[in-house]
């Protein structure tokens, strides 16, 4: 059995928690971007979201707010997606070879 | 006034509550008739969970078996457990209710519901499987001096928990008062008692079905609903708005934001609460224990965020829904000539009456019965985490040093499970009047002031020590209670104190309360140079490998 120090120096290892570190915050700092976008326009200046488009009586906030939820969603899945892809062998691999 | 009634129910979006759910909790909701439909499918819905409770208690042997369910539930059931845990009756009925009343505000409170999934899935959901055994203390304690974190840990889930369950047992009182011509005090009884037989016979495993079975049930109804508004509308979003547009007395203003968040610093504030209150609620938590490895856990916060967005999208569909079709039926209000406001029980029946209008009597009854098994899931998985505290935190880690024969701790567990529960009963009597929005603002806001950043920076932090943990988790938490208090809420509104004199002038402290944690933390660490906290940093390699690669993590059934 390795070393926790040893397992650290691993190439995967490091390989690995860089990878998923720099996507992790990456999409949390998105999500919080986009999620204070909305808040901060809803707080400062609602009419942008009250705007009619065209004759319709939809308003663009309603998309907008859909958007936000399944803009969410996709953030998770994308990153769900890449670490079944990625990460799950990588570890694998690591934990192999730290036996 | 109402401004700052507003802002105070935005505060506490965070779960289950509206401004009108707040007023008709605070006393204004009138028995109604006994619904036997509604009482039936209950009682079968009852007698089901029981069986499932009788079935889990028979295969509850072991603490690891009560605590998270031998690590045998898969990434898609804890999916749906975690939604069943975060899907509750007000959220349905309040936001529903809530767009009922006023149109688009009630889809910013369901986005800010939602957005706080992607944190816990990228930063906390894996470390935390690989960390721990049964609660989040496990890991905050990881590599720290046991007996303070596990204190504060405790203190923190037993206060959220407490805040969180009094909430929901007045919620559960009012409603069933509402939906079954029930006494209020009788409600409570039952609520407690079979929350009581749930979770001391069958721990997680029969809390976690009994999630799943809740959280099915209410897609169903809502997925149901939502779709018979839309056919009524000939399956045109135009027509049901349209139809909403004219009924409703603010007509096209129901279509844009109308000033629920309307101080950016109480908006950004609240934002945090929501967001990173998620990542600190306990009962939440506790859930990815219950999974086998870091992957389930990963995939368990993608389809609980797909379930959870769904549902939040179908409650916008029905609160539109009941503007067009219950604010139109005189049979729904107590007063035709005062029209949409008049709704008989209150803007939180919306949903219920609408069920009756798209689905008859029967499908009245099945909603009202699954309003009820959602109080009752989620009040389960929170006296279930509450109880994990004390027994595995407090008992056999504070008192007994880690040397708790495993019987003896699952025993504390049940007995704090009917402790809990005689105490929720009571506390639930007690506070009948109190404005159920604040008391779960104030649970979103302590858990992302002391759970929150205790966790995040032990799993990112290499320099934190057992010092910097401890006065910071115990800052936020105090502050966040402070700033609640000092809040023109209740300095205001609950205290009787003169309008404009709250010390603290905005609505939710999460914005000031957790950052002063993380401050606290990180002062405190650095300035750390005790014995102590040179083995706090040693611990870290351990850990760091550990949370990211499972390596040393406990197995599914091992325990």
């Amino acid at each position: 059995m390795a070393s926790w120090q040893d397992i650290e120096r691993n190439p995967k290892f490091i390989e690995l928690v860089q990878a998923r570190k720099t996507l992790g915050w990456t999409l949390s700092i998105l999500t919080l971007a986009i999620y204070l976008a909305y808040i901060l326009i809803i707080a400062f200046d609602p009419s942008i979201f009250g705007a009619r488009m065209g004759d319709s009586v939809m308003t663009v906030g309603l998309p907008v707010g859909l958007f936000v939820i399944v803009i969410t969603f996709l953030i998770v899945g994308y990153y769900v997606q890449k670490a079944n892809a990625t990460y799950d062998e990588l570890t694998r691999q690591i934990v192999e070879e730290s036996k | 006034m109402s401004r700052l009634k507003g802002i105070l129910a935005t505060a506490t979006l965070a779960a289950l509550s509206t401004p009108a759910f707040a007023d008709a909790l605070t006393g204004q909701t009138q028995k109604q008739e006994v619904n036997i439909p509604a009482i039936a499918m209950f009682v079968a819905f009852v007698l089901l969970t029981l069986g499932i409770t009788y079935w889990a208690a028979k295969q509850t042997k072991s603490a690891a078996q009560f605590y998270a369910a031998g690590g045998g539930i898969t990434g898609f059931q804890n999916g749906l457990a975690i939604a069943g845990d975060y899907m509750s009756a007000a959220s349905f009925l309040g936001i529903s209710g809530l767009v009922y009343l006023s149109g688009y505000d009630g889809l910013i409170y369901s986005v800010g519901f939602l957005v706080g999934w992607p944190i816990v899935t990228f930063l906390i959901a894996e470390p935390l499987r690989n960390l721990g055994k049964y609660t989040f203390a496990d890991v905050a304690s990881f590599r720290f001096e046991q007996t303070p974190i596990r204190v504060l840990a405790a203190c923190g889930t037993l206060v959220t928990v407490a805040f969180y369950l009094i909430a929901q047992m007045v919620g559960a009182g009012q409603l069933i008062k509402l939906l079954f011509g029930l006494d209020y005090a009788y409600a409570v009884v039952i609520v407690g008692v079979l929350m009581i037989f749930y979770v001391m016979f069958g721990g997680m495993v029969a809390t976690t079905w009994v999630q799943i079975i809740k959280a099915c049930l209410l897609l169903a109804g809502a997925s149901f609903m939502a779709l018979m508004v839309m056919v009524h509308f000939g399956l045109s979003l135009t027509g049901l708005f349209n139809a909403a547009i004219a009924a409703h007395p603010k007509h096209q203003a129901i279509m844009a934001p109308g000033g629920f968040v309307s101080n950016p610093v109480s908006a950004v504030s609240l934002g945090l609460a929501l967001m990173f209150g998620t990542a600190g609620l306990p009962h939440i938590l506790m859930r990815f224990f219950t999974v086998a490895d870091a992957k389930a856990a990963r995939k368990s916060v993608l389809y609980a965020t797909g379930f959870i967005g769904y549902f939040y999208i179908l409650t916008f569909i029905i609160g539109f829904g009941a503007i067009a079709l219950v604010a139109t039926n005189p049979s729904y209000l107590t007063d035709a000539s005062k029209g949409l406001l008049a709704i008989k029980g209150g803007s939180n029946m919306a949903a219920i009456h609408l069920a009756d209008a798209v689905g008859g009597n029967l499908f009245l009854g099945f909603i009202s019965a699954v309003a009820f098994a959602t109080i009752l899931a989620v009040v389960s998985g929170l006296t279930l985490s509450g109880a994990s505290a004390v027994s595995h935190d407090l008992y056999a880690t504070v008192f007994k040093g880690g040397r708790a024969n495993e019987q003896d701790e699952v025993r504390v567990s049940k007995i704090t499970t009917v402790v809990l529960g005689v105490i929720a009963i009571f506390l639930g009597i007690l506070f009948e009047k109190i404005n159920v929005a604040f008391m779960v603002g104030l649970a979103f806001a302590i858990a992302a002031s002391c759970n929150f950043p205790v966790l995040l920076m032990s799993l990112m932090w290499k320099n934190m020590t057992t010092k910097g943990a401890v006065v910071g988790g115990f800052v936020g938490l105090i502050s966040a209670l402070i700033g609640v208090v000092l809040s023109p809420g209740v300095w205001v509104d609950v205290l009787g104190n003169a309008k404009g004199s709250a010390p603290f002038p905005y609505a939710n402290p999460a914005l000031f309360s957790m950052t002063l944690a993380f401050v606290c933390i990180w002062i405190f660490s650095k300035m750390d140079t005790s014995a102590r906290a040179k083995l706090d940093k040693d611990g870290w390699d351990a850990q760091y490998v550990r949370s990211q690669t499972g390596i040393g993590a406990s197995g599914a059934s091992s325990h």
